[in-house]
């Protein structure tokens, strides 16, 4: 009996070690590399969401029309040739050789113009094309056609928009579905594959290497050129506690971890295989928005006053913890991009004029009507700005005060137009990535449509017809001075503070190579040793 | 007891019942829209507003609610607002490390407290007593997440013995997920240990104090066999029922041990799911758990029958 009970143990043992070995060994073959995302995927779908994490999972599995480069110049991407008429009305599109969903099934002109009708409903300059546009056709399979009703010059600029909502080409069954319904297919034709079955939202996303994919010859750069992807797989791996991530990329459990915390880039930084980089170069820009409906800021004067206060250096020390990390950007477009001047910054320049200050808050005729910054102190971008601007608004004598709570509760009080007493708010707090606020189109907070606009609700008719004119520039000059317009204007109506860029390290091993220098974290280039 | 087990049963039905109820109305009630979070920094007014029409949001409080029970009595505990998965795949997901965790950290504890207890007992008033009583004050007292990170830093990072973070399932070998558990079974099974110790001891002392084992000792017993014979199963009881809860705590979720090992249970499906507003999750989870807490209990009050043979329903 104790013979039998041995034999049986040890085989049992055996089996189970050999199960061990034979996994380790299958996986061992295989180049995974383990990445900690900035937030974890819930929503699968880039088009009903503008989530950072969502456009991130769909360059992981869909691909563009066109795409921007380092130097923001729109290159074709799934786009082999494209014309545009002599009138300046006609596009036509001819797709590269070869370019299949992870289905199977050819990309297709429906495909493309399906996708692209289902971004136009959700992101603001697909909406402006969409006002432009008469039609999109099918001559066949590979090539289609968009007839404008007037020219539009920023086209292709819109076809290769960078951020969210990125115009991803997906399955016409997929983009058929409502553009304010979430779709559940993560089909694309994109670089990696996800395994959906292996997807535990919260914790876990794996991607596969798509050996269907055919990259581009040119070399990467940004979103453009060839996306050559040189691992099997990839897993995302999010963990929600930042210093046992810190610990995890320390002891080689992770490869790359996208955001770092400012106060754990010198824990990181004594590991000698550990690289500490900024590769995001344009980095991201906070900011302060208004009530424009309630009082005191429905003033101008109470928000130019401000101006004067706001000391830029001050929040990106709160936000980024270094002054290497982040940098004043006296300009409501992205620093370091085509449109970005300091044209009309003066209030925001030199020594803080609290004096000034104060004079345009007396001029206001502020009579001390409570001031209610409403917090998220689960967003720590959010909360340094707001601790901030708290003791700035003091500074000058304001009845201020935070209410705080999570970010769900933000963004839902932020939506309420009543006067504090009855639950609004004066000020929130928030940030966008630099692609987020290159020009006027993409820059939505600047928007004065009122009711229409985002939340704050500014109405401001003259910015409305700059940002039109700019719209229709027609070349590279003229939309630099239509911009430059714009942006006075901006400084003189106040739609919100810029409270300067910031940047988030990324943290890598030391056999990782390979990633692209890009405001967007792209996966494809990177090699694992 | 048939009896007695059928109507504990069909009290279930009416204690899930009513925390249906209590935490459809509290979700309903809570601040928070999800349809502003599905939708992002970006949107409109306007677009969270068609959102919230497609997901039925705006529907009133007894058409929603009704929708829901509707579904639960066809055995679908909905589908979440973020993710478009159905509940019971997320907490399907959830619930092996759950369970791993719990099973892990309730055995390290009940074989480290429980022996403890005993011999605090049995060496009461002197140093050794006094030490597992400090142990125990140390235990509830240091926070889970510092004595996390200072074992980690040990056992992780500087000794490279065991992983820093994840959870292994049992299919892709037994070793790794042992290897996965050792961290978060102990920084969890400490506070355990510590509260069931105390318990055991104090159990114990009681019953230490009854005639029958004074009788006991004056027969001749050792106090071995007084102790380990006599008093600690009459002791058990309430030991038993603290294991109980401790189980039904656990299965709650150990929200900052799976925080902080990146373990992707049902206590951090939960915390996500309040912070995003995913109220099928919040509900369903609730209610599962609702229903497995009465169910615990009920193990626990039928077990009382072995330790106590007075006991009978």
């Amino acid at each position: 009996m104790i013979k039998l009970f041995r034999s049986t143990g040890l085989a049992f043992t055996a089996a189970v070690l050999a199960a061990v070995l034979v996994s380790g060994a299958a996986l061992a073959q295989q180049k995974v590399l383990k990445f900690i995302p900035q937030a974890d995927l819930r929503i699968l779908d880039p088009i009903a969401t503008t989530a950072y994490i969502t456009r991130n999972h769909g360059y992981m599995v869909y691909d563009t029309l066109f795409a921007m480069d380092a130097k923001f110049q729109v290159k074709p991407q799934m786009v082999d040739k494209w014309e545009l008429s002599k009138d300046r009305l006609t596009y036509t599109f001819t797709l590269r050789d070869g370019l299949k969903f992870h289905d199977g099934q050819p990309v297709r002109s429906a495909d493309c113009i399906a996708s692209i009708d289902r971004w136009a409903k959700r992101d603001a300059l697909g909406q402006k094309l969409a006002e432009a546009t008469e039609s999109w056709s099918a001559v066949n399979d590979k090539t289609f056609k968009l007839k404008l009703k007037k020219p539009f010059p920023l086209t292709l600029e819109a076809l290769g928009k960078p951020s969210s909502n990125v115009p991803f080409i997906m399955p016409e069954r997929v983009a058929k579905t409502d553009a304010f319904k979430n779709i559940e297919d993560a089909t694309g034709s994109g670089p990696f594959k996800m395994v959906k079955e292996e997807w535990v939202p919260g914790s876990k996303v794996v991607y596969v290497k798509n050996t269907d994919y055919v990259p581009r010859k040119e070399p990467p750069s940004w979103a453009s050129g060839g996306k050559v992807v040189k691992v099997d797989r990839v897993e995302w791996i999010y963990i929600p506690d930042s210093a046992t991530a810190a610990a995890a990329l320390n002891a080689g459990e992770a490869d790359i971890w996208e955001q770092l915390p400012p106060d754990l880039i010198p824990v990181l930084a004594k590991n000698k295989d550990i690289t500490v980089k900024n590769i995001d170069l344009l980095g991201s820009m906070g900011m302060i928005r208004f009530n424009f409906l309630q009082p005191p800021f429905n003033n101008q004067k109470m928000r130019q006053a401000l101006l004067y206060m706001v000391n830029q250096q001050d929040y990106v020390i709160g936000i980024a913890g270094d002054p290497k990390n982040g940098y004043p950007c006296l300009s409501y477009f992205t620093c370091g991009t085509p449109l970005s001047s300091e044209i009309g910054a003066e209030p925001m320049k030199g020594k803080r004029d609290v004096e000034k200050a104060k004079q345009l808050v007396k001029e206001a005729g502020y009579k001390g009507e409570k001031i209610v910054i409403i917090d998220a102190t689960d967003q720590p971008i959010v909360h340094a700005q707001s601790l901030l601007t708290l003791e700035m608004l003091k500074k000058i004598g304001l009845n201020a005060e935070i209410q705080a709570g999570d970010w769900g509760t933000l963004i839902t009080r932020r939506a309420v137009k009543e006067p504090v007493e009855k639950g609004g708010w004066s000020i929130f707090h928030t940030w966008l990535v630099g692609p987020d606020m290159v020009n006027p189109a993409v820059n939505f907070p600047i928007r004065g449509t009122g009711e229409k606009a985002w939340f704050g609700w500014p109405t401001d008719p003259k910015m409305e017809e700059l940002r039109e004119a700019w719209f229709n520039a027609p070349d590279a000059a003229s939309s630099k001075k239509a911009a430059d317009a714009v942006q006075k204007e901006a400084f003189e109506f106040v739609p919100i503070i810029p409270t300067g860029r910031f940047i988030l390290p990324t943290a890598y091993r030391s056999n990782i190579s390979g990633l692209i220098i890009a405001p967007i974290n792209l996966l494809w280039n990177v090699e694992k040793k | 007891m048939f009896a007695y087990v059928v109507r504990r049963l069909g009290a279930t039905i009416v204690v899930m019942a009513v925390v249906a109820f209590v935490v459809f109305s509290l979700l309903y009630l809570t601040p928070g829209d999800p349809a502003a979070i599905l939708a992002g920094d970006a949107a409109t007014d306007d677009d969270i507003l068609r959102i919230r029409a497609k997901l039925g949001l705006d529907e009133p409080f007894f058409v929603r609610f009704g929708g829901w029970v509707w579904a639960l009595l066809h055995g679908d505990l909905g589908t979440s607002i973020f993710t478009n998965l159905p509940v019971a795949h997320l907490i399907g997901q959830r619930i092996e490390p759950t369970v791993a965790l719990t099973v892990c950290t309730l055995l390290i504890s009940v074989a480290v407290a429980v022996p403890l207890g005993v011999i605090a007992a049995a060496k009461v008033g002197t140093w050794v007593d006094r030490a597992v009583m400090a142990f125990s004050v140390l235990g509830f007292s240091v926070p889970v997440f510092v004595l996390a990170y200072v074992l980690i830093g040990t056992f992780s990072i500087s000794l490279d013995w065991l992983p820093v973070q994840g959870y292994r399932p049992l299919r892709e070998g037994v070793w790794e997920w042992f290897r996965h558990m050792v961290l978060p079974s102990t920084v969890l099974g400490i506070e355990y240990i510590a509260l069931i110790a105390r318990i055991t001891r104090a159990s114990i002392l009681d019953v230490l104090a009854q005639d029958y084992v004074r009788t006991a000792q004056a027969k001749g017993l050792s106090s071995r066999a007084v102790l380990l014979g006599h008093a600690l199963k009459n002791a058990a009881v309430p030991i038993v029922t603290i294991i109980g809860i401790g189980i039904a705590l656990l299965i709650g979720g150990a929200i900052v041990t799976e925080t902080v090992f990146a373990i992707p249970g049902v206590g951090r499906l939960t915390v996500d799911a309040i912070l995003r507003r995913d109220y099928p999750i919040i509900q369903g989870v609730i209610l599962i758990f609702s229903g497995a807490y009465v169910l615990i209990n009920l193990a626990v009050d039928l077990s009382y029958m072995y330790f106590d043979p007075r006991i009978r329903y």
